[in-house]
């Protein structure tokens, strides 16, 4: 078996290029979830994100202003689910999977006269010198610059959560919403602005799926990234560092199956697709190992209505 | 997605349970992916319109797009059968089980399955001879082909999928004895982020042609951004690679639906199993792109009206097995029932076929 004609470099930038979807995706859900709220609608603000991106992009021909657009419906769709759940109450697994339904359906609305157009083509990071370096040039310093936004936000987010007055409100709304209320903050608010961040985020993530990874439109495009994203939270057991481990380590052993398969490696296909699912549910055996400590990590309030008593 | 299906398919019936009381036949529909797919799906739906548009308000037709193969396909035939539906075609592999169970409750009802090969008193299958199709581009990748590397995304290792490849290598082999394929299962219909992933990969082992057996143009765009060559599947793609696409196999499914509707209204439906290729028009050969040199055009268009004429068949002798032992004698022709269950890559072919 030749393997070296396995390029790590391209290997890499694979890698990240299929990890980003789904770790913007996550980091959002993660804040969301540490508010106490489980928004089970990732798919849907994702697909809408995409369709969003995507046409604003085609119509100004900026994939920057399509990408904020994208931020902007995947937070109008989270509003929806938070006005749902937040002011009426309602059960957030059932709104979740309804926002899913609703956003797939609603892209496919919106996208009917998009398929099969070319988006305009994101740049690249090119920094004199940088860039140009061996290896550490094409791995680190020559990506669009939405990866880079990736790594800053999940950075941003864990300061915010671990060294900021705001996230400390934020992780007290999610682990104990009576208590927060009675010391006299809006977990109602607190929660709508985590809603909010989330949907960008995913909206985001589903953006970068159609303007970057695939570039195209196509009904359903995002294909299941949105329960991956859910999945990488707990993989992550809500710490943001490991989100970037998990979202790359299932982006990484699903790029590197394919190039094995390529290259011919004697092992058999049917053994290499199993890689992404079966590294995931190994790994959240071991992080789960510990129950009570896997336990403390999970929002205490995660998923349970709250209702203002005066 | 298991909602979606269920929400689709009790919209569907309600939307039918609301229609006329005049006696009308049902058509119901079943598909893998979304109909703005652009592929597969696609093309199967063309084949529903071309229904509504052959009888009008005589036929009612309805489908639900997305419905995973397994349990839920169950779930949603059932209730397109209860529903009152006359005819129900099911339009993947993977619902083939999920289509003699629910045959066998609902005696009164046509079932028609694609691509699979268990029938009944009321179940029909019908596919396409795909692998015509496959020739004819396989014959222009080995031609088009620099770096002597065509790459294939593949879907499932089924008989429909493996016989493509055979059929695609054979013929590239065929003027280009240096041609080598290289195969990537992806395990999947419909991913474009999956598919595009596999595109690259092959792009990046060497690929400069690439072909698939999947169902989003997703590999189409990358080799258009890449500036490789790849072929359109199922539907002709041209939009999402002007450049790239060579050429592309075409599903038609309009007249064979046509027919069996026609069938089910007359009372003359009776279990068959059909297997059309270029000459009866279900497979089709998407027009040649002018990066084709003329020369090869005419060489592949010579195969096509071969194959319709009957004078070739892709499968002709000698042909080896991969491990060496021999398949076909000089001059011989595969016989449907082998190539209705191939499970074998041919001579030539590298990689383990999993299975």
């Amino acid at each position: 078996m030749d393997f070296s004609a396995l390029n790590p470099v391209s290997l890499m930038v694979s890698l990240i290029i299929a990890a980003t979807p789904i770790l913007l995706a996550a980091v959002g859900e993660l804040v969301v979830e540490k508010s106490g709220v489980l928004n089970l609608g990732v798919e849907g603000m994702m697909i809408i994100g995409a369709i969003a991106g995507f046409a604003i992009s085609v119509e100004t021909g900026n994939p920057w202003i399509g990408m904020l657009a994208a931020m902007f419906a995947g937070a109008i769709l989270a509003l929806i689910f938070g006005f749902m759940t937040q002011f009426l109450m309602s059960n957030q697994v059932a709104t979740g999977l309804a926002l899913t339904l609703f956003g797939l359906g609603m892209a496919a609305l919106l996208g009917q006269s998009y398929t099969g157009m070319k988006p305009p083509s994101t740049p690249h990071l090119n920094i004199p010198v940088l860039s140009d370096l061996p290896v550490v040039g094409s791995i680190l310093f020559s990506h669009d610059p939405m990866i880079y936004m990736s790594i800053a936000l999940v950075t941003g987010v864990w300061y915010f959560l671990n060294r900021t007055r705001g996230g400390l409100v934020l992780r007290a709304v999610g682990e104990n919403h009576d208590a927060a209320h009675s010391l006299g903050y809006n977990v109602v608010l607190i929660r709508m602005g985590a809603i909010a961040f989330g949907g960008a985020c995913a909206g985001l993530g589903g953006a970068y799926l159609s303007l970057v990874r695939v570039p195209q439109w196509t009904e359903g495009m995002t294909a299941g990234a949105g329960w991956i994203a859910l999945a990488i939270v707990v993989f992550a057991s809500w710490k943001p560092w490991r989100l970037i481990l998990g979202a790359y380590l299932f982006g990484g052993v699903t790029i590197l199956q394919l190039n094995l398969q390529a290259l011919g490696i004697g092992i058999s296909a049917a053994y290499l697709s199993m890689t992404p699912y079966l590294i995931t549910i190994i790994v959240m055996v071991i992080i789960s190992a510990d129950r009570r400590r896997a336990s403390m990590n999970a929002p205490a309030s995660l998923g349970r209505i709250f209702h203002a008593s005066h | 997605m298991k909602f979606t299906t269920t929400l689709a398919a009790a919209a569907a019936l309600a939307l039918g349970l609301g229609g006329s009381a005049i006696a009308q036949t049902k058509a119901g529909f079943i598909y893998v992916g979304p109909v703005g797919d652009l592929g597969w799906s696609y093309e199967h739906d063309q084949g529903r319109q071309a229904v509504v548009e052959a009888f009008g308000d005589a036929v009612e037709t309805t489908y639900v797009e997305s419905v995973p193969e397994g349990a839920d396909a169950e779930r949603v035939m059932t209730q397109m059968a209860l529903g009152g539906a006359d005819i129900i075609f099911t339009t993947s592999f993977g619902y083939m089980d999920p289509t003699l169970n629910v045959a066998a409750k609902f005696p009164n009802v046509k079932f028609e399955h694609a691509t699979g090969y268990k029938r009944a008193d009321n179940v029909s299958t019908y596919s396409a001879r795909f692998y015509e199709g496959r020739h004819v581009i396989g014959l222009i990748a080995g031609r088009m082909t620099e770096s002597n590397t065509v790459g294939y995304i593949a879907s499932f290792p089924i008989p429909e999928v493996v016989r493509g490849i055979n059929a695609a290598y054979l013929a590239a082999k065929s003027v280009n004895p240096d041609v080598q394929f290289k195969v990537v299962w992806v395990y999947t219909w419909f991913d474009p982020g999956k598919e595009a992933d596999a595109a690259n990969a092959l792009i990046e082992q060497g690929a400069d042609v690439i072909m698939q057996h999947t169902d989003s143009p997703a590999a189409m765009t990358i080799a258009e951004e890449k500036g490789i060559f790849a072929f359109g599947q199922a539907s002709d793609m041209m939009q999402f690679g002007p450049t790239a696409r060579l050429s592309s196999i075409i599903d038609n499914w309009g007249p064979y639906y046509v027919e069996r509707v026609k069938a089910v209204m007359d009372g003359t439906w009776a279990s068959v199993d059909t297997w059309d290729g270029i000459a009866p028009g279900m497979v089709e050969i998407g027009e040649f792109s002018d990066r084709i040199p003329a020369d090869v055009q005419a060489e592949a268009q010579a195969a096509s009206d071969a194959i319709a004429a009957g004078t070739l068949h892709p499968f002709t002798g000698p042909i080896n097995k991969q491990d060496g032992s021999v398949w076909l004698a000089a001059g011989e022709t595969a016989d449907d029932g082998t190539l209705a269950g191939m499970n074998f890559y041919v001579e030539g072919v590298e990689g383990e076929l999993p299975n």
